[in-house]
């Protein structure tokens, strides 16, 4: 909310010694953020008046039309300037700023000679004046609001302060010139006027003249309103035109002059918060009623937009159909215009949930609508309604003919609450006389007894409803800085089964990360986004691929979520690539979302009170299982080149190695089989198990996927979903034997089809329990015939005794001939 | 004997000029072996009388004892120059560049997330995470945010499709507070750190996905005083200890009173992120008594906090994956 220090000033008294610092400062104290301080024509200095133009001569032969104008500032003499702009003619009132003034910039105004003339002064731009951007043309002024002679930087009011104040929801009153006067006093212990006071005194004067109920509008309220007041002025004066005192508020507020009774509905709105609206009133037939709109009705907004009404909107309508989109737009058919010479002011109470509800599902955002959804005061409605017509009474000698109303303003709410329990949620103890002061401040009445105090909450504040609104409002008037230090210690932990494996996927994220990072990889958190086009050319299918579409993507080209970290993380590779990164090692960590399940639809339960234990689990349930999966790239070399010699690019073994190493890491016993996943290379691609199930997959990727990202020729990548792993047993290490070892070497010759780990299986298993290691030493497939050579050191002990050499012969016979029999392997002979 | 002298002197003579160990070494036997010429002299003693044989044995073994010492003062000599040339000759230039193995690095936001865990950990606070995608009421309704409430357009949310589903990615870490208590019974210490969404595009200073850390204490007697103290706990933590705190009257649906927090931080006021008390509204729905707990949450934004601590211009540096940014935090930097 844009609010001038001067309007501000009609209702606090602030003394000169105070600064605009300060007065920012106790704003901030009580809550209000001021996102800026605008100052206008501070520095500026008259004389600078209203002038009349008496005539004009248009100077030629030079690069633009000049006009030489003879100008009457109410001084004996006329006097004459130079103006470059056109908008003006004879007769027409003009600001004039006058040798000896000066103008925002330090633009010092003198008498000098241009074109070939002397030029007595200048005719001012709203721009030259600070008033606006508006640099077209020279200010005319309208007839009636100013004469020649008048001081323009009072009549304009040049010189002013406009704060930009962020206003929190719960604060619609603060949506007002009113409401922050009130704040901004409370702040500064200053003396604050509510401006409805002199409505409230001229309220009385009026009485028995003209206030009856008019048969003709009747006000109505079927409902999404507790009020309806209605005011019929009529026999305005068709020539009256806003003031320039009312038109300079509303644009330093941030509004258009548009016309007197819109100027007029407007101006009330920003000094007290209670959007107004005027209806033509020649336009509307019989009736004025808040209603629900009707199925198929169509509204013309004042926007030009056609509305397709439903069910659940809420209008203001006549007997021959809506007028207006109620506490949001008006329609364009009851549109006041410069003929309308009778009008309706129409002030409601609107339920906040209709217009915030309005404002939603037509995308419509407007002062009217801000101002209603966050609550308006409830007594407004009277008042500003009659503050309108009196301003039309004024301004455009107007006749206040009826005035009729409906519903009635809510109740101010009342409860009490313990002083005790106020500072014991706070932990300050307030005096009695602290707790007076913030309440005094913020209008509320309250009775003090022992303990008790019980509170009559003002009408503009219906957010207050309990004992943390109030001390809220009496430690934020008292200011936050009373408030105590204390840091909470936690003494008793929880402990439940989803606390526990939480507290292992942390500590898996740490220990991978760690691990990864200290391998070389770089760690990269990328938005979850991607596109169905994407995760198909990747190659996913079934449901790998299954992703959940967001209703409102920021951009069409990223709609749905990744199924898969490869899918955000492969685009990251390729802008490192693309950056010049010539090695990229990445890998991130996140959740990835599958759409498995059928979406049933969470409930949205009520609230207040704790909902059964079968809902709450509807509700959770209703959350599909995100995984969390680790995913890592290699693009280029793990070990580099350099000085030293050539590097060592990474292949299809280092991203296997890395996923077993994940895995292991989490506490488990890894097994491999060969598989044929997206996005990986269908003959080079490992699936890595833990009990016979898949928790990974790692590989070299797809030669399709290769070009179709152009990353470099045998990028591998990896890819572990964490969560399916189950950790390990509790290890219990057999003790270290210290016998020595009996050594055995063997070459097996094999198909090219038998799998390493699987000829390994049968070995371990037929070598027996004093087999303490195997290691492969040599792999050698130039034998042709589709056979292969794997030779292995098998490393035999007992924990007990020295092995015999024969025993150990044994062990290594039995080896081969289950590897034999199994795999049809054949003891390579020398 | 009369050579004696003269052989001793030319073996001596000998072992002083050998210069180097190889030299020296291809002597022994003739030096100090049983085949040198003093070994001689002394295997023909026992042909000589009785003094003879004393004068003279003494003579040669006095003399092969001077020789073994010289020849192995000598031998050490030639040792430790000839290991002083080889450790010469071996030097390498151990400024040269050894980056063989690439260094990776951790991502500021994981090394920031275990940074906070450490002292939330420190203090008696559990860490829980929660789902990213989430259930609207507990994103919303449970935090006393209901449908059409003005709070809701503060916070511009992606939606699931269809709409039905009732799924949102969530817009803040606080579900987590939801989840928290209504499967706990308070005393409940814990921090909620994770990944949130809203539509806002990217620039400078925004990002649809971005991190937070929320905290929450429900615990008898638990006031107001409790969230300034372990704010400014928290905020010294991560700042240092000059940095001071200020809470400034705000609000929240699900905390009241509510506040923003300020840091004072390299000489101005920033903004650092919201807190309040529970509203008793959400402790209700939770099913916690109002009358008998009480407690506080607060809220902020990491990659701000980053921004903050390392003057970081522009938040796409973070979230834009470029492995260069990562590498400059590396394992453990901060």
């Amino acid at each position: 909310m844009k609010a001038p220090l001067s309007w501000i000033k009609d209702f606090v008294e602030i003394p000169d010694e105070i600064s605009t610092d300060e007065i920012v400062k106790g704003l901030v104290k009580v809550g209000f953020e001021v996102e800026d301080v605008i100052s206008t024509g501070l520095d500026l200095s008259g004389p600078i008046i209203v002038a009349k133009v008496l005539s004009i001569e248009e100077l030629s032969g030079h690069k633009k039309p000049i006009r030489f104008v003879q100008i009457d500032c109410g001084g004996s003499q006329s006097r004459y300037v130079i103006c470059g702009a056109r908008n003006f003619s004879e007769g027409d009132l003009v600001v004039a700023a006058l040798p000896g003034s000066i103008l925002p910039g330090d633009f010092a105004i003198t008498s000098r000679e241009t074109y070939g003339k002397i030029s007595d002064g200048m005719i001012c731009s709203a721009k030259e004046l600070a008033m606006s951007d508006n640099h077209e043309g020279i200010i005319v002024l309208p007839p009636g609001p100013a004469s020649i002679g008048d001081n323009a930087i009072e009549l304009l009011q040049l010189k002013d302060e406009i704060f930009d104040i962020a206003v929190n929801p719960d604060r619609g009153y603060a949506l007002s010139i009113r409401g922050l006067a009130r704040e901004l006093a409370g702040a500064l212990n200053l003396t604050f006027v509510d401006p409805i006071n002199e409505t409230l005194k001229r309220q009385k004067e009026y009485q028995g003249g003209g206030l009856k109920d008019d048969q003709k509008f009747e006000a109505r309220i079927t409902t999404g309103a507790d009020l309806l007041h209605i005011r019929r002025i009529e026999n305005l004066n068709l020539q009256a035109m806003t003031p320039l005192w009312l038109s300079r508020r509303l644009e330093k507020s941030g509004m258009r002059s548009i016309s007197l009774a819109v100027d007029i509905t407007n101006y009330i709105m920003l000094e007290l918060g209670q959007p107004l609206h005027a209806f033509d009133s020649e336009k509307v037939k019989k009736f004025i009623e808040v209603r629900a709109a009707r199925k198929g009705e169509v509204l013309q907004t004042l926007d030009k937009v056609e509305r397709n009404l439903d069910t659940s909107n809420l209008v203001i309508a006549d007997a021959s159909g809506p007028l207006a989109l109620a506490g949001t737009m008006g329609g364009f058919s009851s549109e006041v215009s410069g003929s309308t010479g009778s009008i309706l002011i129409e002030a409601a109470h609107f339920h906040p949930i209709a217009i915030a509800r309005n404002s939603r599902s037509h995308k419509l955002s407007t002062e009217a609508s801000r101002r209603f959804e966050r609550g308006v005061d409830s007594s407004l409605p009277e008042i500003a309604s009659l503050r309108a017509a009196f301003l039309l009474i004024d301004l455009a000698d107007g006749d206040l003919k009826s005035s009729s109303f409906i519903g009635e303003a809510e109740p101010n709410f009342q409860f009490t609450v313990s002083h005790l329990a106020i500072n014991q949620l706070i932990g300050y103890s307030y005096s009695v006389d602290q707790c007076k002061d913030a309440l005094d401040k913020i209008g509320a009445k309250y009775q003090i007894t022992g303990d008790e105090i019980s509170i009559t909450t003002p009408s503009w504040r219906p957010d207050l409803k309990n004992i943390n609104d109030i001390a809220e409002e009496i430690a934020r008037i008292n200011g936050y800085e009373l408030i105590p230090m204390k840091v909470a210690y936690g003494k008793e932990p929880m402990s439940s089964p989803d606390l526990k494996s939480g507290a292992l996927r942390l500590r898996r994220k740490k220990q991978i990360s760690e691990f990864l990072a200290a391998k070389g990889f770089s760690e990269s958190a990328n938005y979850p986004f991607t596109s169905d086009d994407f995760i198909r050319s990747l190659g996913f299918t079934g449901d790998r691929a299954k992703t959940f579409k967001l209703a409102n993507p920021i951009s069409e080209e990223f709609p749905v979520l990744r199924t898969h970290i490869l899918q955000s993380l492969l685009p990251t590779v390729i802008r490192n690539l693309n950056r010049g990164a010539k090695n990229v090692a990445l890998f991130e960590m996140g959740s990835v979302f599958r759409n498995t399940i059928n979406l049933t639809g969470g409930p949205i339960l009520s609230t207040g009170a704790r909902p059964k234990k079968e809902d709450i689990e509807r509700v959770l349930n209703s959350v599909p299982h995100q995984p969390l999966m680790v995913a890592g790239v290699i693009a280029g070399s793990v070990e580099a080149a350099g000085w030293w010699g050539k590097g060592r690019s990474g292949d299809w073994l280092d991203a296997i190695f890395f996923a077993e190493e994940i895995v292991k890491l989490c506490g488990s016993e890894v097994g491999k089989v060969a598989s044929d996943f997206a996005p990986w290379h269908p003959g080079r691609c490992a699936e890595l198990q833990v009990a016979g199930r898949a928790v990974a997959h790692a590989g070299e990727l797809h030669p399709k996927v290769i070009e179709l990202l152009e990353l470099p020729a045998r990028s591998v990548a990896f890819a572990v979903l964490i969560d399916a792993i189950n950790p390990g047993e509790i290890i219990q290490p057999s003790p270290l034997a210290t016998m020595p070892p009996g050594i055995q070497d063997i070459a097996l010759i094999v198909d090219n089809s038998v799998a390493a780990a699987e000829l390994e299986s049968a070995l371990i298993e037929g070598a027996g329990p004093y087999l303490e290691k195997i290691e492969l030493f040599d792999r050698y497939d130039k034998i042709g015939e589709g056979k292969i050579s794997l030779a292995y050191t098998l490393t035999f002990r007992a924990p007990d005794r020295t092995l015999k050499a024969e025993e150990i012969a044994d062990f290594r016979s039995a080896a081969v001939s289950l590897a034999s029999k199994r795999y049809g392997a054949v003891l390579r002979e020398g | 004997m009369s050579q004696l002298p003269e052989i001793v002197s030319r073996i001596k003579n000998a072992i002083n000029s050998a210069t180097t160990l190889e030299d020296l070494r291809s002597q022994k036997s003739t030096i100090v072996g049983d085949k040198s010429e003093l070994a001689k002299i002394s295997q023909g003693l026992g042909q000589l009388d009785a003094a003879e044989r004393a004068r003279l044995g003494k003579a040669v073994g006095q003399a092969r004892g001077e020789i073994a010492e010289l020849f192995e003062k000598r031998y050490s000599e030639l040792e430790r120059a000839r290991d002083l040339r080889v450790i010469d000759e071996e030097r390498v230039d151990v400024t040269l560049p050894t980056h063989r193995h690439p260094s990776g690095g951790l991502h500021p936001l994981t090394l920031i997330n275990n940074e906070i865990a450490e002292i939330f950990t420190a203090i008696g606070y559990q860490t829980v995470e929660g789902p990213e995608l989430e259930a609207a009421w507990l994103n919303f309704d449970a935090l006393n945010i209901p449908a059409d409430h003005p709070a809701r357009t503060m916070q511009d949310t992606f939606f699931i499709d269809p709409l039905e589903s009732n799924l949102v990615l969530r817009t803040h870490t606080s579900p987590s507070q939801i989840r928290t208590m209504l499967s706990h019974q308070p005393p409940i210490y814990v921090i909620c750190p994770g990944r949130t969404y809203r539509s806002d595009e990217l620039d400078a200073t925004h990002t649809p996905v971005f991190s937070q850390v929320e905290g929450l204490v429900i615990d008898r007697g638990i006031s107001m005083s409790h969230l300034k103290g372990t704010l400014d706990f928290f905020a010294k933590e991560m700042f240092g200890a000059e940095v001071v705190t200020r809470l400034r009257p705000s609000f929240f649906p699900f905390t009241e009173p509510s506040a923003e927090v300020d840091i004072f931080f390299n000489g101005r006021w920033i903004e650092w992120g919201g807190c309040g008390m529970v509203n008793p509204e959400v402790l209700k729905t939770c099913g916690v008594d109002s009358n008998e707990f009480s407690g506080f949450a607060f809220g902020m934004g990491l990659e701000r906090t980053l921004m903050v601590r390392h003057n970081i211009s522009d938040i796409r540096e973070i979230v834009e994956g470029d492995l260069r940014f990562s590498k400059k935090f590396g394992m453990g930097g901060r």
